[in-house]
């Protein structure tokens, strides 16, 4: 019955990043987490800042970090668009820490809006990478 | 007749030019395959994403309460030019042909009694539309893909027009960019990109004909929710998009435009070298005989 697979694709603007049948995908939607089986409904939905999840069997064979996106599931296949996308196991952490506190110079040092908007974002990034890699290192 | 030493100088001034073309071609070549790469590997997102919209626009199609970036404002009246050229010269007639069909938009334009905007990507386009067009432009963007085109850059380009969109700065944005065929051709093309344009309808239309039910998706959180955080998206796709076929555009015409420097410069030694040669034997013929009448006078 598991025989089948779901096409799960991952793809930036810049290429695309991963193209493999697997055997589920665990994807951090808009709404709250959502786990795509063979045969799942079709679903379009945007996807938060989080970690994408991928199941060989019952267990995680992998983790991607994603900066925000869409997804688009239907019975054989689960596209994500995402704009930005790491391997959590690539992250570098000391690295990660250092954008954060520059971003985090940045919202108090901004004049406009927009450039408030945009370090805070930073801020955010940066705050989900450390979090993503920690949750791995407990597991 | 120019002496000797004066078309030896000639000589080696086009060689010299004849090197750095020649450079130049290969530097342009590099840097095409490189694009055409990048091009290539940009394209499966504008695909996913245009199947996407695809859908999502097929539901909402006629739906009342559809975004201003799908639906426009409801006016024509304010035309916002995105003017994408090269940072550089030296490529032919590549600037030249973007510009000039640019112009001619923008005469249509104003001649329909459209208030015209001009954003320039690319200090080349910049300086040859000022002399005309100085009060419609409203800024120049430069430095786009001094190596590479990067996503960053459109997103913020894409920013910048939903910004002035919803402040009501323009009613319709339209691109004029090169879209590349081949390294020796590309086309110029003029793309609204706001409001976002359908080419969804007919897509859909015929995945239903040919027999394939359309999925019907579910959307999360909602239909209108998902469409608000597309449109803006697909701004800095399309933008994206642009910007990567131009840079490779510009490359192949450089290179084109190299290869033909080089080739004339190669002519252009030959025929000095002639001239050199036959002013040299002139020259030598003349001694002979001065010395031979020399020697008769004895």
């Amino acid at each position: 019955m598991m025989a089948e697979k779901v096409a799960f694709e991952l793809v930036s603007p810049e290429r695309l990043l991963v193209s493999q049948p697997v055997d589920m995908v665990v994807v951090p939607g808009g709404d709250g987490d959502f786990g795509v089986l063979p045969g799942h409904a079709p679903l379009i939905s945007t996807v938060r800042i989080g970690v994408i999840e991928i199941y060989e069997g019952t267990s995680v064979s992998d983790r991607i970090f994603v900066a925000g996106g869409f997804a688009e599931v239907t019975a054989e296949r689960c596209t994500v668009l995402a704009e930005q996308a790491v391997r959590v196991a690539e992250i570098d952490p000391d690295r990660v820490e250092e954008q954060l506190r520059s971003a985090r110079e940045d919202v108090t040092e901004a004049t406009t809006e927009g450039a408030r908007h945009a370090a805070e974002r930073r801020v955010r990034l940066a705050e989900a990478k450390l979090e993503a890699v920690r949750r791995s290192t407990v597991h | 007749m120019a002496s000797l030493k004066d078309l030896r100088n000639r000589i080696n001034s086009v060689k010299a030019t004849r090197k750095i073309t020649s450079a130049m071609k290969m530097v342009a070549a590099a840097k095409l395959r490189r694009a055409q790469e990048q091009a290539e590997a940009a394209r499966p997102f504008a695909e996913r994403m245009e199947r996407m919209l695809a859908s999502l626009g097929g539901s909402m199609n006629l739906a009342t309460g559809a975004p201003r970036l799908l639906a426009g404002t409801g006016s024509d009246q304010v035309h916002l030019v995105v003017v994408a050229t090269a940072d550089r010269g030296l490529c032919g007639g590549f600037n030249t042909n973007i510009v000039r069909r640019a112009r001619r938009l923008i005469e249509d334009l104003l001649s329909q009694g459209k208030t015209v905007k001009i954003l320039c990507v690319g200090r080349k386009g910049r300086d040859q539309l000022r002399r005309t067009y100085r009060e419609y432009i409203q800024d120049t963007i430069e430095g786009i893909g001094r190596r590479n085109v990067e996503f960053v850059e459109a997103d913020q380009i894409a920013t910048r027009l939903t910004e002035m969109f919803d402040a009501g700065e323009f009613d319709v944005a339209t691109i004029v960019y090169a879209r590349f065929k081949s390294a020796i051709s590309n086309e110029i093309t003029v793309q609204q990109i706001i409001p976002a344009p359908l080419p969804v309808a007919g897509e859909v239309v015929e995945e239903r004909t040919s027999g394939q039910p359309l999925a019907l998706y579910e959307y999360e959180p909602s239909e209108e929710a998902i469409l608000a955080e597309l449109l803006p998206r697909n701004v800095a796709i399309q933008l994206y998009r642009a910007l990567l076929e131009n840079a490779a555009s510009e490359h192949g015409a450089r290179m084109t435009a190299m290869d033909n420097a080089t080739r004339n410069a190669g002519e252009m030694i030959d025929r000095l070298t002639l001239s050199y040669n036959r002013t040299r034997q002139a020259q030598i013929t003349k001694e002979l005989i001065e010395i031979i009448s020399g020697a008769e006078a004895i």
